[in-house]
């Protein structure tokens, strides 16, 4: 290694601004510089690290912090060897001498600079701004000082009703300034991407949030003594306010390029060609900035669009910024909102398609050419969910189906699946925006036998960014296998050439009993630890068998009854069916988890799980369980977990029903119900949701008339609310229905499908899966409920076999020679007044086997 | 039965031949070391090779659940899935580990293992 002289080869480039524009372009240039041809000095003005300023009102949620917002650490620029030097400002750029230098007299030479100084908040010259109580919303140090001020702030106003103002509005109402009001020059909201009636339709809905809406309103004086006391506005009115957010728009911080003599804007700017150069050849502006074709781009993507260009023109690749397609979508205040392509096109030759709501709050429209021909642009308000084909539609001038509005309200002959468009995209129709893939890459990759997302993100980088494209790439990859012909056979490993579901037929019309029976007759050489588990649960689905029955073809977990835990060490989790639990069997379990030195933590799906046990202490530990009453929770089976509870109408002033009774008879019944993956449930006493139960496989919440059925919701990676199957039904109906929806996604999901991509990949989606379960579509319903009847009553706890049959209770010794003795090497460390397993002892990073216990 | 062949070989007493389950695994404490035992049935084969997956260093091959990958009978570790050759020791996930094996013989029911 010729270190020395390699360092004094590489160019100089000093990045000004260390923002979420600045740290990208650090990234793309380390990660493309593979000749390591550049040395990278960064100057940042805060004195903080990059973050990420567009989650900013993320901050005042509970559990956030500065750190979380962070996009590096120091660390990050260490390993990176790039000089980072915060909390000083550059005060000068010599453009003859090519240096640059700081407030404190440090002067650096450059080869090449790289201005990434964003913009300021736009403060419109308001009498009064100067007062205390008055904010600007940009910075963490910002955020930090209206927390200081809302303390005794009772009255807020926001003075900006577009993207940044909602944000900054939410931001008050987090701080706890109920009384909040947002007060817009325009006379709609969000002027830029909204239309008036999308804008109402958002109105209405941060009313609901109780926010004050005031659109057309000019502020025409701040007053106060020291603090802000009230506003003024151009009608003569006043208002009593106690803190003001000003977040009227951004001015782009271009003060050194002005004094070094850059070109700028007229109304600001930086003024940059399609290569981010300005006016000098060594110089280049990225992110807010930057004018170019007289245009401010204040959104993220754009920004980091130029990042990416500069870093490839600066290693070798030519790219240039052209313009930037500005649709958005968001999240706001909880609420989608989506604009793309031309969202307000009118004239002669557009036609409007607009769906209003009022009632749910959904508004939509897309502009469509008067020949009926292509996709304009559009709105999304309160559901964006077709954001994403819709936006392909416009780019890729995409021919618009017969009915244009089929786009936005489905086609109404019968449900059909979404994404169905994607093969109708061309080639070069950029599928992931962040990383750039066109769809030809994706299906070039998949026709070359990548066929999976992670595959795909491995080889073309698809959706390694935001990950907002995979729904599309899942799509590809059904399509490209569909078209080639290729049935996408979805056999369980190399024993079996059947799917999950042909195998439990041909388990239940041969009436077949045992892994080796089954092998023997369907399938192949000697089984392996992935088709072993799956013909468990079928067994088990099919003739409500106990993990007892064939031990060694079932799942680690399920062979001991337990979870495995780092350091080989199990978990203990006994059922507390919806989380009710008497004073005695709590004293039960402290007395346990002390006898046997268990780490002892309230799980996320009531009830308590206990870390630490020793193999061989695990009979003894469930035999005092038992004794108590206690019976297993299956936290260690692909089977139901638990159901959760709020404490409904027992003691909760707005409980429509007991909820608590009804959650203990939905766990009581299900309990020990083995499907191809776990099943979570939840009871909610009404609307308030206390019990979470729309992001349950199942969830049930009360109405004044009954209860509302929701199926196939999830949290984990890829969460999803669920779906409204039926509504103000009976507790009678209610089992009912989830007796037939159970079997149903037991008899056909995949192995290791949890309910919502089931219903994702189902053909006619919930539709379809409202056919079958309440209306009976496929003539199942009496022999599902029945075999559901018989699988309840089937029913034994299966810890509590183990412990009464000597020869099972065998199985839980670690050394079968020495069985009084317990594994040696497992080792504890102390935390917080208890014990953690210690940890892995390499740094090899690998993904963890699932080990959740709810 | 495994290919080690040793002139110092010890034989070792390990266990009755039904203190490992058919098709399955236990664990024997052997001169301070840790063995996981292998009772593949359906091939008729008895294996024995470390109780640590080396990935993690955790002590829980006997627990692991064995099968075959085309014809070579194998064991997949209970924590992270890695399958390891019960012939050769090999893993055969991909990544470049390696367990011992030792040979395994059946006298009058009982089982021993040569260290």
């Amino acid at each position: 290694m010729d270190g020395e002289h390699r360092i004094i080869m590489k160019r100089h480039i000093i990045v000004i601004g260390n923002g979420m524009v600045g740290h990208k372009f650090c990234e793309k240039l380390t990660s493309k510089d593979q000749n390591q041809q550049y040395r990278l000095t960064v100057f940042g003005e805060e004195q903080r690290i990059a973050y990420d300023r567009v989650h900013l009102s993320e901050y005042f949620q509970p559990g956030k912090s500065a750190d979380s917002l962070a996009l590096a650490d120091h660390a990050w620029y260490a390993e990176r060897q790039i000089d980072l030097i915060l909390g000083e400002r550059v005060t000068g750029i010599n453009r003859e001498e090519k240096s640059i230098s700081t407030a404190s007299g440090r002067v650096l030479s450059y080869d090449l600079l790289v201005l990434a100084t964003g913009s300021a908040p736009f403060v419109p010259p308001i009498p009064g701004r100067e007062k205390n109580g008055v904010f600007v919303y940009r910075t963490i140090e910002d955020l930090d000082a209206m927390k200081a001020h809302a303390k005794n702030a009772k009255r807020g106003a926001v003075i900006g009703g577009g993207l940044l103002g909602l944000e900054a509005a939410k931001a008050m109402l987090d701080l706890g300034v109920a009384d909040t009001r947002v007060i817009e020059f325009a006379p709609r909201l969000m002027p830029r991407q909204i239309d008036a009636k999308g804008s109402t339709i958002l109105e209405a809905k941060l009313k609901e949030l109780g926010l004050t809406i005031q659109t057309a309103t000019n502020t025409t004086e701040i007053v106060g003594d020291d603090t802000i006391q009230a506003m003024r506005f151009a009608d003569g009115t006043e208002a009593p306010i106690d803190m003001l957010v000003i977040s009227a728009g951004i001015k782009p911080r271009d003060e050194l390029a002005r004094s070094c003599g850059l070109d700028v804007g007229e109304r600001g700017g930086i003024v940059v060609d399609e290569n981010l150069t300005t006016s000098d050849p060594n110089i280049y502006a990225i992110g807010e900035c930057a004018l170019r074709g007289n245009m401010i781009y204040g959104l993220v993507a754009p920004g980091y669009e130029m990042a990416e260009v500069v870093a490839s023109q600066l290693t070798g690749t030519s790219k240039s910024f052209v313009s930037f397609d500005m649709s958005t979508k968001l999240k706001l205040i909880g609420v989608d909102v989506a604009s793309f392509g031309d969202p307000f096109a009118e004239g002669d030759e557009v036609r409007s398609i607009c769906y209003e709501n009022h009632t749910t709050g959904v508004y939509k429209r897309i502009n469509v050419s008067s020949d009926g021909t292509r996709l304009l642009g559009g709105i999304l308000i309160g559901d964006a969910e077709s954001y994403n084909m819709l936006l392909q539609q416009v780019v890729n001038r995409l021919p618009l189906p017969a009915n244009p509005e089929d786009l936005i309200l489905g086609s109404r002959g019968g449900a059909e699946a979404a994404g169905a468009g994607i093969m109708a995209l061309p080639d070069e129709a950029l599928i992931c925006s962040c990383e750039a893939v066109t769809k030809a890459t994706i299906c070039d990759a998949i026709r070359s036998g990548t066929e999976t997302v992670d595959g795909l993100k491995k080889c073309c980088k698809a959706g390694t960014g935001c990950g907002g494209c995979i729904p599309m790439v899942k799509d590809l990859i059904a399509g490209v296998m569909k078209a080639e012909g290729r049935y996408v056979k979805k056999n369980i490993c190399e024993h079996f050439d059947y799917s999950r579901q042909e195998l439990l037929d041909l388990v239940k019309l041969g009436k077949l009993r045992d892994f080796d029976e089954i092998i023997d007759k369907h399938g192949r050489g000697h089984g392996c630890e992935v088709c072993k588990p799956i013909v468990s649960s079928i067994l088990a689905s099919a003739y409500a068998e106990t993990a007892n029955k064939k031990p060694v073809a079932q799942d680690s977990n399920d062979r001991f009854l337990a979870n495995i835990q780092k350091g080989g060490t199990y978990s203990v989790v006994p059922r507390i069916p919806g989380g009710e639990i008497t004073p005695d069997k709590l004293l039960v379990i402290g007395s346990v988890a002390k006898k046997y030195n268990l780490y002892t933590k309230i799980t996320g799906g009531q009830r308590i799980d206990m870390f630490g046990a020793h193999l061989s202490d695990l009979p003894a530990i469930w035999e005092e369980l038992l004794a108590a009453g206690f019976e297993s929770g299956h936290a260690y089976a692909k089977a139901l977990r638990t159901v959760k509870s709020c404490v409904g109408s027992t003691w909760c002033r707005f409980g429509l029903h007991d909820s608590v009774s009804f959650a203990i008879e939905v766990e009581n019944r299900y309990r020990g119900l083995r499907a191809p993956h776990k099943l979570k449930s939840a009871v909610s006493g009404c609307i308030r949701e206390c019990a979470e139960a729309q992001s349950k496989d199942f969830g049930i919440i009360a109405t004044e008339k009954g209860w509302n059925l929701y199926v196939c919701g999830n949290g984990g990676s890829k969460p999803r609310h669920a779906t409204l199957l039926a509504q103000d039904i009976d507790k009678e109906t209610c089992i009912r229905y989830i007796d037939r929806f159970l079997m149903f996604y037991i008899k056909t999901a995949d192995p290791l499908t949890r309910t919502a991509p089931w219903l994702e990949s189902m053909e006619g989606g919930i539709e379809y899966l409202r056919q079958v379960v309440c209306h009976d579509s496929l003539g199942m319903a009496a022999a599902w409920e029945a075999e559901m009847e018989s699988l309840v009553g089937n029913y034994r706890c299966e810890w509590q076999e183990a412990v009464e049959n000597p020869e099972i209770r065998k199985r839980f010794t670690h050394f079968v020679n020495a069985p009084e003795v317990k594994d040696p090497t497992v080792s504890f460390v102390p935390m917080r007044d208890q014990v953690k397993a210690a940890d892995w002892q390499t740094k090899a990073v690998l993904p963890i086997a699932e080990s959740s216990t709810l | 039965m495994s290919s080690h062949e040793s002139s110092s070989l010890t034989w070792h007493h390990a266990c009755h031949v039904t203190d490992v389950p058919d098709d399955g695994g236990s664990c024997v404490l052997l001169e301070g070391k840790q063995i996981a035992i292998f009772h593949f049935k359906r091939i008729n084969s008895w294996y024995a090779t470390d109780n640590e997956c080396p990935h993690k260093q955790q002590m829980a091959l006997s627990r692991g659940m064995i099968g075959t990958q085309g014809d070579e009978p194998k064991v997949a570790c209970p924590f992270h899935k890695k399958s390891f050759s019960l012939e050769s020791g090999q893993c055969l996930s991909g990544d470049d580990f390696c367990i011992a094996t030792y040979p395994v013989r059946i006298e009058n029911d009982q089982v021993f293992i040569g260290l």
